[in-house]
């Protein structure tokens, strides 16, 4: 049962990296700038996964405060952005 | 227990990594900015909270036991996942020129999910209007 389970994190850090891939195809290309900002966003969010899986498949709990700090500062640039794509500024 | 426990992570982490891929698949497939900001800030964030739940599992039985830490990510994003595509759109918005356009207001007649779907429907009324004036 633990070799399938390892199998299957295996399989989902594949598809989780195909999926920030396209993320990345995405940021490449996009067309407008808050395209690219929902592009980064995503890359961050498939990122927490694919850190949380490599931390599972490792059987550590170091990932964990890793995830944390991404997700934080993941959003935080998020609003950044955006806000200096809407204002021109980001301190007002 | 166990494989019991083992079951659900399996079953977690399929839904999680699917929810993860169709997010960013959506990104790249669909065609405007508004149609595709739907898929990362949900179908993503639940794949995500999906795979955070599934490592609480794994940890309670592989690792060091029973740490609902990961639940303060998944809170962490289900929160803020709202926020960031409300200014997303936000920052879209004001770099158009004009409102978008308002979504079509009438259903579709042959029910297919279309961008010209008004322009239709108006074509349709009319071409019935005129089968009335003939009769």
């Amino acid at each position: 049962m633990i070799g399938l389970l390892d199998k299957v994190i295996g399989g989902s850090m594949v598809v989780v990296g195909l999926a920030m891939l396209m993320a990345l195809w995405r940021l490449v290309r996009g067309p407008t700038a808050p395209d690219r900002i929902l592009a980064l966003d995503t890359l961050y969010v498939a990122t927490i996964a694919q850190v949380v899986l490599l931390g599972m498949l490792e059987e550590t709990e170091t990932y964990f405060e890793i995830a944390l700090i991404i997700a934080m500062l993941g959003f935080f640039g998020t609003v950044v952005l955006s806000k200096y794509v809407l204002r021109r500024d980001i301190v007002e | 227990m166990r494989l019991a426990i083992d079951i659900a992570t399996l079953f977690l982490l399929v839904a999680g990594c699917f929810f993860v891929f169709l997010g960013s698949f959506a990104l790249v497939k669909l065609t405007s900015f508004f149609h595709r900001i739907h898929g990362p800030t949900k179908a993503s964030t639940l794949g995500v909270g999906c795979i955070l739940a599934a490592s609480v599992l794994h940890r309670s039985i592989h690792g060091t036991g029973l740490h609902p830490r990961e639940l303060l990510i998944t809170v962490f994003l289900f929160l803020t996942a709202p926020v960031a595509a409300h200014l997303m759109s936000r920052a879209a918005l004001s770099l158009m020129d004009r409102r978008p356009e308002a979504p079509s207001t009438r259903a579709e007649p042959e029910g297919h999910i279309r961008d010209d779907a008004d322009e239709r429907a108006e074509q349709l009324a009319r071409e019935r209007e005129e089968g009335l004036d003939d009769g």
